[in-house]
């Protein structure tokens, strides 16, 4: 594998482009170019940021520093998801279940590809498992949120019906299936859109990368088709812990809606 | 806690209460019913939500002797169902809202409430306040149920049609059905024979009758 080493010349006249936004949003009123200017910079320092962590993550070559950065940002990306929904737990109970959808989706799926197909000595070296749970958390992240923002907001729209069914003694989740399953589906959606595109539409960036460091693409394609097929777990996975617990949280041991809970 | 009155039969409540209302004491003997009146926002709804377990509480609700608790909230429910005063639909068309078993009977309800046939197979959303109202009624009838909570009943329909209604409930008061329902109309209590309550900033207290006031 040689990837073509890019010097900083080669960066600075690329970001020429983003010089060239600027200037148009100036043309053109647009008022954006702060904006631009802004997120490219920050863009910049949290990419280098990651990249010197990431380096000396590496080199420590130990379990513990792997683990903590995984849980860092398995923790970030429950909080996404807690804090995302207009309506929303009260109370740490948001948390709990997006941080237990999380870790178990992102847990089962990289362990998977790290015990059987990828296999690199030691199984928990840095550089794989560190990247596929990025990856697989950035799914993770977007099925429990569209998920759980989907479900909270349908069955509070829904209210009326909902109780109409408990009124005349259906349970909750008879009262309530149609609204998980929709929920679910929601969340599912973009993993499958993105699979029925990839290669064909797009090309996709795990892909791309590997295939501009130099891999042969019929073996990037591979690992493509593995991630594809990681993503589409961790996604399934992460949107149904997420809704069922959510779904829980929303009644009680008589069964009634419990609307108070959210706020 | 001792039972007084192990032989209790219908519909009784002690010290039903919650963060909101009450507490209640409240009771309905077997085809007895009990309509209560009060200005919006009194709690008349609460109380009957309250009765069917839909909003958290506390208290003995007991329906001819047995006590609510030990029916999981469904049962209890199915027991004594709650038809909230706009009440929801779930699904595209009306007679999807009906169990197969139950729709021969909820035709049969529907006719005898002045509903034409085409109405019970349209979609929900081609039916008029009144119409949906009376079909909300047919889905708790068709329960059979020992009990009844009803929230406003008629509010949506005209004499003749309310009448109607008023038939069909008689018909179950005599079966020993036992009906609590929220109802502005005063001659509406006089015709079922109610026990009149009036609920009073969250408050239940006896209405006088009608002739006490003469």
């Amino acid at each position: 594998m040689n990837a073509i080493a890019l010097s900083p010349t080669d960066i600075a006249i690329s970001a020429s482009l983003i010089a060239f936004d600027a200037v148009l949003s100036i043309l053109l009123k647009l008022n954006l170019h702060r904006q631009v200017l802004w997120s490219a910079a920050r863009m910049v320092v949290q990419l280098i940021a990651i990249g010197f962590l990431l380096r000396w993550v590496f080199a420590l070559h130990h379990p513990a520093a792997t683990v903590a950065l995984v849980v860092v940002m398995a923790m970030v990306a429950a909080r996404e998801i807690a804090i995302r929904p207009e309506r929303r737990f009260k109370g740490a109970d948001g948390l709990v279940l997006s941080s237990t959808g999380v870790a178990v989706a992102t847990v089962v799926t990289v362990a998977l590809a790290l015990l059987t197909a990828i296999r690199p000595h030691p199984w928990y070296e840095a550089r794989y498992a560190i990247s596929l749970a990025g990856i697989v958390l950035g799914s993770v992240l977007n099925s429990g949120s569209l998920a759980l923002d989907n479900l909270l907001s349908s069955v509070s729209r829904e209210r009326p019906a909902i109780e109409a069914q408990l009124g005349l003694g259906a349970s909750f989740h008879d009262a309530t299936r149609a609204l998980v399953r929709q929920a679910i589906r929601r969340g599912i959606m973009p993993t499958v859109n993105q699979m029925s595109a990839a290669g064909v539409i797009t090309l996709p960036g795990i892909m791309t990368g590997q295939i501009l460091a130099g891999l042969d693409p019929v073996e990037a394609v591979k690992y493509q088709i593995l991630l594809m097929f990681l993503l589409a777990g961790a996604s399934g996975l992460s949107a149904a812990i997420i809704a069922y617990l959510a779904l829980g949280r929303l009644t009680d041991e008589r069964q009634r809606l419990r609307l108070d809970r959210l706020r | 806690m001792t039972d007084p009155a192990p032989s209790q039969t219908g519909l009784l409540i002690r010290r039903l209460q919650s963060p909101l209302a009450g507490p209640f004491d409240f009771a309905v003997p077997p085809g007895g019913c009990g309509v209560i009146s009060g200005p919006s926002g009194s709690g008349k709804s609460l109380f009957l939500r309250m009765i069917a377990d839909l909003d958290p509480n506390d208290g003995e609700v007991r329906l001819n002797g047995t006590e609510r608790r030990a029916l999981d909230g469904p049962a209890w429910r199915r027991t004594a169902p709650y038809v909230p005063s706009e009440a929801g639909w779930w699904l595209d068309d009306v007679i999807d809202h009906f169990a197969p078993a139950t729709r021969e009977e909820a035709r049969r309800l529907a006719a005898s409430f002045g509903l034409v046939e085409g109405q019970f197979d349209a979609p929900v959303a081609r039916l008029s306040t009144g119409e949906r109202q009376r079909l909300a009624i047919i889905r708790a009838l068709v329960l059979d149920s020992p009990a009844l909570l009803l929230d406003e009943p008629t509010s949506a329909l005209d004499p003749q049609a309310a009448m109607r209604v008023e038939i069909a409930l008689q018909a179950r008061l005599a079966k020993g059905c036992v009906i609590v329902m929220v109802s502005h109309d005063a001659g509406q209590a006089a015709r079922l024979k109610a026990a009149a309550y009036r609920m009073v900033e969250r408050k239940l207290e006896r209405a006088a009758p009608p002739e006490a006031q003469a």
